[in-house]
């Protein structure tokens, strides 16, 4: 086939991919969307092996079948919960993909310094965000600390790094040879720098991060696209690349915080919040069920926690119940509850709560006030009056769900341990607060019991 | 000429990029960006060229590795996109005991 033909076909392709992200705006056509841009990529793998520049086929039908076999049981196999781990490691995967193929394109004859600069970048993004995705799969999956971890002199040894990737690849870009000492100096310099950026970001961040890696692969394969002169790289990866800054700007921007402030800073490393104390009051089961019972509106608020506890099941159920009690039931999500964007939306999904009583922060706020009960399942930052009120909490000025101004809120919590930030949550002490202590899918469990029993 | 036309083809899918996304709602954000993710295993496309053009050794066993390497981000974006999807549904009018399918 002709390269003119193969970059028509492209074009559909890249129609496919546009029509495919826009149809995932809606709940209702998102599955459409989502096939439709799989079509387009198949379109476009399928045409690029009919090129004139492929000559041997047995290692791209071992590398196909390899990684349709790998990517097809992950896909199958993973628990909803553990759905950002799953991401990042596709992330990373993509990542390592464009380095591969930067790399690669350094085989190619005639090379202008131009391409040469191109192949350095998706090295480096590539190299950046397969580094950067493993750590941040690492923290996800508490394989290690998930806090925050920082050190005195890390601006400047960040500082130095990048400078010395800087120097690496200019001096490569000078002499491109393929055996250059330069090349896989800026490879291991791209992997040291992925971990050190994504190192300083602490757990509750890591919606941040997701997002961030998310848009570094597609500007990955919008940089192998310039290295290897191929169109649907540039507008694919470009595409994605937007997706995922635009993901991090609502993620950052849902914490009241800025891009560098998220990346540079660990959280909570700067201010203490002023210490607050009181008397929690705990309630029983028993007493929760009876005035969950009476109740007439009752809003859940999922956190990270839900997730843990693998409580959404026994959420959902509850749900029901009150539903048949003739309650409202409605669940408020914060945009960064949980370990990456739409988290709490999908593990809910998955228990079956249809998507239209999930309602986001600002549609939930102005009626909060007539909300019978709140129900906090293992939330805490995002709940917490202090950004409100506290002007030295670390979290202030990060927009909240004000569940302390409904007429009742349970707190289902493991013990009396901070969270995630460390911060004191006021809300404890609340005057309207009741806390549930226990494992929240136990608790809500045994409030199930009493009203079926 | 072909560099600026290249930039002139990346500066308008970036626009066209912020356009589509910043419409879609909080619900769908992580179906969101594993199905971007999915696209951004694109890279597929190359790493065919690298890993069938025989030019060298070295390129291919690079090549290779980049198949697999994309096409576990692409089959397995797409897919487990698709799952999360299918798991999203509107509320169940028939019954208050949720159309489980």
């Amino acid at each position: 086939m002709s390269e003119q033909l193969i970059n028509a076909t492209y074009i559909i392709a890249a129609a496919l991919f546009i029509f495919g992200l826009k149809q995932l705006g809606s709940p209702a056509t998102a599955v459409r969307g989502n096939l439709l841009s799989a079509v387009g990529m198949f379109i476009a793998v399928v045409v690029t092996l009919f090129s004139r520049e492929i000559l041997e086929f047995q290692w791209i039908i071992v590398g196909i079948i390899l990684g349709s076999a790998i990517g097809a049981v992950a896909a199958k196999k993973i628990a909803m919960t553990s759905m950002p781990e799953m991401v990042a490691l596709f992330n990373g995967s993509g990542g390592l993909a464009s380095l591969l193929v930067g790399w690669a394109a350094l085989y190619n004859t005639g090379n202008t310094t131009f391409t040469v600069v191109t192949i350095l970048l998706s090295v480096l993004i590539g190299g950046v965000t397969l580094s950067g995705s493993i750590v941040a799969w690492g923290k996800l999956s508490e394989v290690m600390n998930s806090a925050a971890i920082v050190f005195g002199a890390q601006r400047i040894v960040n500082a130095l790094l990048l400078a010395v990737l800087v120097i690496c690849c200019v001096l490569f870009a000078m002499e491109p040879a393929l055996d250059s000492p330069y090349l896989y100096a800026v490879i291991a310099l791209s992997l040291v720098f992925g971990v050190m950026a994504v190192i300083p970001i602490g757990g509750a961040d890591m919606p941040v991060v997701i997002s961030l890696l998310n848009s570094y692969s597609g500007l990955a394969a919008c940089a192998a696209g310039f290295a290897i002169h191929n169109n649907i790289l540039i507008v694919a990866g470009s595409l994605v690349g937007a997706a995922g800054i635009i993901l991090t700007n609502i993620m950052c921007r849902a914490m009241n915080r800025s891009l560098a402030n998220v990346l540079f800073s660990g959280f909570g490393a700067v201010k203490t919040a002023t210490k607050v104390e009181g008397e929690v009051k705990p309630i029983n089961t028993e007493d929760a069920y009876l005035i969950l019972e009476a109740a007439s509106s009752v809003t859940f608020v999922p956190g990270y926690g839900m997730a843990v506890a693998q409580a959404q099941h026994v959420v959902r159920e509850l749900g029901e119940l009150l539903e048949e009690n003739g309650c409202e039931v409605t669940y408020a999500i914060h945009p960064v509850a949980g370990r990456m964007p739409g988290h709490m939306n999908v593990l809910l999904a998955e228990a079956n709560v249809p998507y239209d009583q999930l309602i986001e922060m600002e549609d939930i706020n102005p009626r909060i006030s007539n909300v019978d009960v709140a129900v906090v399942i293992g939330a805490n930052d995002v709940v917490n009056p202090a950004a409100r009120e506290d002007e030295n909490s670390p979290i202030y000025g990060m927009p909240i769900i004000n569940v302390d101004q409904a007429q009742t809120v349970f707190v289902l919590k493991r013990s009396m341990a901070s969270g995630f930030s460390g911060v004191d949550n006021p809300l404890f002490f609340g005057e309207n607060t009741r806390m549930l202590f226990g494992d929240a899918k136990a608790s809500l469990s045994a409030v199930i019991g009493e009203f079926k029993g | 000429m072909e560099a600026v036309f290249l930039a002139f083809v990346l500066m308008l899918s970036i626009f066209l990029g912020f356009e589509l996304i910043s419409k879609v709602p909080a619900t769908l954000h992580t179906p969101l960006m594993s199905g971007a993710n999915a696209i951004s295993g694109v890279t597929l496309v190359g790493a065919l060229g690298s890993a069938g053009a025989g030019i060298d050794g070295v390129a291919t066993i690079l090549g290779t590795l980049a198949v697999a390497f994309a096409t576990i981000n692409v089959v397995g974006g797409y897919m487990v996109t698709d799952r999360m999807l299918s798991m999203f549904k509107k509320k169940d009018t028939s019954g208050p005991a949720g159309g489980r399918s």
